[in-house]
């Protein structure tokens, strides 16, 4: 038995298949994590996410301590309410876990991180935050539905009053807003338009409903994966983790190297391996045969191993397996995937692999 | 609680059997096994004419979630297979038991009909595994 959203009974009603993730009980699928995955694509899926850690920094010092705490710099957060996408590293240049911060107020931030690192984030957060003067607020009151999709918005907008709704229609991607007890950001994990919506826990259920009502389908974790690959975005512990960079996990653009007095956590064993030629590449795949790729599947090239994939699915969109994988910096445009028993020749390609439902590749 | 119908016969490794008229048999996957497995994207069939002995890797039903081998429940000759599932996979997931069989078999050793489960055998293997 694990840790239950206030959702969970509301999957139970829907016929949702269970399992654990993270130490949560989450809906897998709610009959087709397929038809879930072209929904999300083609009209408006919700996803329970309550599982996710939400963490409030709040104090004088929040900016100084984000500053240092994290690979990408939180200076870039000019305007309230704009969110920014970092890695929290330690001291090898490890990924501790990626992560979502928000400015909220200049004494208060809001950071989104995974659900299976949650123990270890604010451990760490605790540990480096006691030299500032601040507070790490857990915000377990709290639980969050992403509503994904071309017309996940249109769906939320229309529960909502005038006001809010002007100003959702208004709202830029990677922002957020506050409408009454609610934080709504244009976010998500699927490649798709829509919102992130963290909500007061007690109202979830209601809420939820009243998004079935509007026609949103609800989706489970099995398409949160196949849509989060199609879209080019990593998944903390797969594909990256305290052992990698985010030089070696196609998270170079997330670090801040400007400017250079700013010592993030990390910053110099980054600096030293950024030099290092060996320092391995992160592509994507896409398999011409049949079959699908599939994570520690092992990577060929001219009868040499040089990598493996770090997490794969077969894309609905594409109606072929696709793939993220680790290799060396030397393999370029094709190499070879072992997979029972076979080796089957895989294109090397940048991600994303999907772009508004269309390949793009 | 998945579906198992009274008229099969069944393995522990999950697959079904049907008796037709002519002696020969049809095969496939349970609708315990699709559900375990999820939505099916590729379906790999034997070829027509092989020669196959009871417990026989001889298909691959390869879900979203994981490829898996298809054992041959009975020894003897394939005789036909659905080629419709290359194009529908999916069909193995919505009628597991009718539109979903993957092949079919004449059996050459009629005895071995004997070693498979009955309905209420198999219940009790898949309700292990719940």
């Amino acid at each position: 038995m694990g840790k239950k959203t206030p959702l969970f009974d509301e999957h139970g009603r829907l016929g949702a298949k269970i399992v654990d993730f993270g130490g949560w009980d989450m809906p897998l699928h709610y009959g087709s994590q397929i038809e879930e995955h072209n929904i999300v694509r083609n009209d408006a899926g919700m996803f329970d996410v309550s599982h996710m850690t939400v963490v409030d920094v709040v104090g004088g010092q929040a900016r100084r301590f984000l500053s240092h705490l994290l690979a990408n710099d939180i200076q870039r957060l000019k305007q309230k309410g704009k969110a920014l996408y970092s890695c929290m590293l330690n001291e090898q240049a490890g990924i501790i876990d990626d992560l979502i911060a928000f400015y909220i107020e200049d004494d208060h931030y809001r950071l989104v991180v995974n659900a299976a690192t949650r123990d270890k984030d604010i451990d760490w957060m605790t540990r480096l935050g006691s030299n500032y003067d601040i507070r790490i607020d857990e915000r377990d009151d709290v639980a969050m539905i992403a509503v994904q999709g071309p017309h996940a918005r249109d769906k939320v907008h229309r529960l909502m009053d005038e006001s809010q709704r002007h100003a959702l229609e208004k709202l830029v991607p990677f922002h957020s807003l506050n409408p009454g007890d609610m934080f709504i950001s244009r976010t998500g994990y699927t490649g798709e338009d829509g919102y992130e919506i963290i909500l007061p826990a007690a109202k979830t259920v209601e809420f939820w409903r009243a998004l079935l009502q509007e026609g949103v389908k609800p989706a489970g974790l099995g398409a949160r994966d196949t849509l989060r690959l199609e879209a080019g975005l990593n998944l903390y512990g797969t594909d990256m983790d305290e052992t990698t960079t985010p030089l070696e996990s196609g998270l170079g653009w997330t670090i801040a190297w400007e400017p250079v007095e700013r010592e993030f956590m990390g910053r110099a064993s980054l600096e030293a391996k950024s030099m290092d030629s060996a320092t391995k590449r992160f592509v994507g795949l896409i398999l011409n045969d049949r079959g699908v790729l599939r994570s520690h599947q092992r990577i060929i090239k001219d009868n040499r191993e040089v990598g493996e994939v770090t997490s794969g699915t077969f894309s609905p969109v594409l109606g072929k397996a696709i793939a993220f994988a680790r290799i060396a910096a030397d393999v370029e445009n094709d190499c070879l995937v072992e997979m029972r028993g076979r080796q089957l020749p895989a294109r090397i390609v940048k991600p994303p692999f999907v772009k508004h439902g269309k390949a793009c590749y | 609680m998945s579906n198992i119908p009274a008229n099969l016969r069944y393995t522990k490794s999950h697959e079904w059997v049907e008796r037709l008229d002519d002696g020969t048999h049809k095969i496939g996957i349970t609708d315990h096994a699709q559900d375990l497995l999820g939505d099916m994207v590729y379906i790999e069939v034997p070829e027509i004419g092989r020669q196959v002995k009871a417990g026989e890797e001889c298909a691959v039903v390869e879900s979203v979630k994981a490829a898996s081998d298809v054992y041959c429940p009975l020894s003897g000759e394939i005789i036909d297979v659905n080629t419709a599932l290359d194009s529908h996979p999916e069909t193995v997931n919505k009628d597991p038991y009718g539109e979903g069989w993957i092949f079919q078999l004449r059996p050459s050793d009629a005895d071995e009909w004997n070693n498979l489960l009955d309905a209420e055998a198999y219940a009790g293997v898949a309700a292990e595994e719940d």
